[in-house]
């Protein structure tokens, strides 16, 4: 069966569909936990150390959170080789375009292969920044809020930062609407809803993580 | 009405092709836009030059065969088929692109003329539906819930014309192939080969290098029939269905 999905496009659309999904579940949780920082310093590092002890005693120190890691990781490259994939097949499949172009899909549904190209370079930087701290001066190991704070103390930082929000915002627009059709579970009736849903997701991810450089740069958090 | 008219000229699949600009003169609003070709047809062919191959046949709007691309759009501004479409709905001294349905999968065999056999060999892949033959059965024997007859019916009006192809950005056939798939599986006479005619339609749309489905919604709004874009989920959930019953490892 896995050999039946992977060849077909619809398969490998749905792929696409729940890896995407994973990544979205993954987002929306991360997301709440960066609004921790408005509450302080302590606050802040506490919940990192959490993520660290989550799962214990059962767990070992860190399990929990490699477990998740390891989970993100086949999520990217799956979702990433079918993107691949299947656009080398959509663009074989109309080798010459019309003379006479209109544009007429939206920016979001556009924008979609070089929106993810661009989210999967921001998430090798925001590793390197954040994580391992390779990229970012004046980080300290295990003091997450003031790493936070050197990041988006940056011009650079705040860039890169908010173009890759609002490119996820724009990919999840069109995304979160694509899976739910692909898994079937689009129809006429239900299509209005999808369609809100994936806007107000996409509004919530994008505000909600753009709010923390914002309220670097404007003072809000020091 | 006077117009000029840059239409796409291929001699042949392995040419290339170029776009032509031509001058028509004395077109009235009431013509069809095939009669309008069919003017330009007559000009070439007095003046000795080769007519523009163009596919057409009923044109009543029910057969599928024509097939232009007019102004970017696939069956021209109106939503009909390019048959249906009359002189009217341009003004006296436009200009008006003609190309022909563009993926891989449609070949252009000359000019406006492009081989449509890959949906014939979807169809095919479909198979047969498990319906006695010979004497009539009895009308009550097999009830058909109405909304299934009107699901039925809506996906049975696709003509094949190919639009959703032509104006689809990946050259993708998953509206058509929905279509088919969806009019046959909902109903009880295309019961016994649900799983197999979906999975074989969708595995011989890929073999025949078409697209796949980014939701850009293009192929419903081209359309000439009103096959609605959520068909295409329907199937998606089809086919995920049979992945799922199908006894084929």
């Amino acid at each position: 069966m896995a050999r039946i999905i992977w060849d077909s496009s619809v398969g490998k659309k749905t792929v696409m569909a729940v890896s995407g999904l994973v990544m979205l579940l993954y987002l929306v949780a991360h997301m709440l936990g960066n609004l921790k920082i408005f509450f302080g310093a302590d606050e802040f590092n506490g919940y990192a150390h959490w993520l660290r002890t989550l799962g214990e005693p059962a767990l070992h120190y860190e399990w929990a959170l490699w477990g998740v890691r390891v989970g993100l990781l086949a999520a990217v490259v799956l979702h990433a080789v079918s993107a691949y994939q299947l656009s080398r097949r959509d663009i074989k499949a109309r080798p010459s375009t019309y003379v006479h172009k209109r544009l007429r899909t939206s920016y979001a549904t556009r924008t979609m292969r070089w929106g993810g190209v661009i989210l999967g370079l921001f998430i090798v930087w925001h590793l390197l920044d954040l994580t391992t701290l390779t990229v970012n001066e004046n980080a300290q190991p295990g003091h997450p809020y003031e790493n936070v704070l050197a990041t988006f103390g940056t011009w650079y930082g705040n860039a890169i930062y908010l173009v890759a929000v609002l490119a996820l915002g724009f990919h999840i627009r069109h995304g979160f609407w694509s899976a739910a059709q692909t898994l079937g579970v689009g129809s006429a009736t239900r299509d209005r809803a999808l369609k809100a849903a994936a806007t107000a997701l996409a509004l919530a991810l994008t505000v909600g993580f753009a709010s923390v450089p914002v309220a670097v740069m404007t003072g809000w958090v020091s | 009405m006077r117009l000029t008219l840059r239409v796409w000229r291929q001699r042949h699949t392995d040419a290339d092709g170029t776009m032509s600009t031509y001058e028509v003169d004395g077109i009235s609003p009431d013509m069809s836009f095939l009669e309008m070709l069919d003017t330009l047809n007559e000009d070439l062919i007095l003046r000795g030059e080769d007519p523009v191959a163009f596919d057409h046949d009923c044109r009543e709007g029910i057969c599928g065969a024509c097939s232009l691309v007019i102004n970017g759009d696939a069956h021209g501004p109106e939503r009909t088929t390019t048959c249906q479409l009359h002189m009217r709905s341009f003004k006296d001294g436009d200009t008006i692109d003609i190309e022909p349905w563009r993926a891989a999968a449609f070949p252009v065999v000359k000019d406006l003329v492009v081989d449509r056999s890959s949906f014939d060999r979807i169809i095919q892949a479909g198979g047969y539906i498990s319906v006695p033959t010979g004497s009539a059965p009895e009308a009550h024997a097999t009830p058909v819930p109405k909304p299934d007859a009107d699901f039925a019916f809506e996906h049975a009006e696709c003509i094949g014309c190919g639009a959703c192809v032509a104006a689809c950005p990946n050259g993708s056939a998953m509206l058509f192939t929905s279509a088919k798939v969806n009019h046959l599986n909902v109903l009880p006479q295309g019961a016994p080969e649900r799983e197999t005619r979906v999975l074989d339609m969708v595995g011989q749309m890929d073999a025949e290098g078409f697209g796949g489905c980014t939701l850009a919604g293009e192929c419903a709004t081209a359309c000439p029939k009103g096959i609605p874009l959520p068909s295409i989920a329907a199937m998606n959930r089809e086919w995920l269905r049979a992945t799922r019953h199908s006894r084929r490892g």
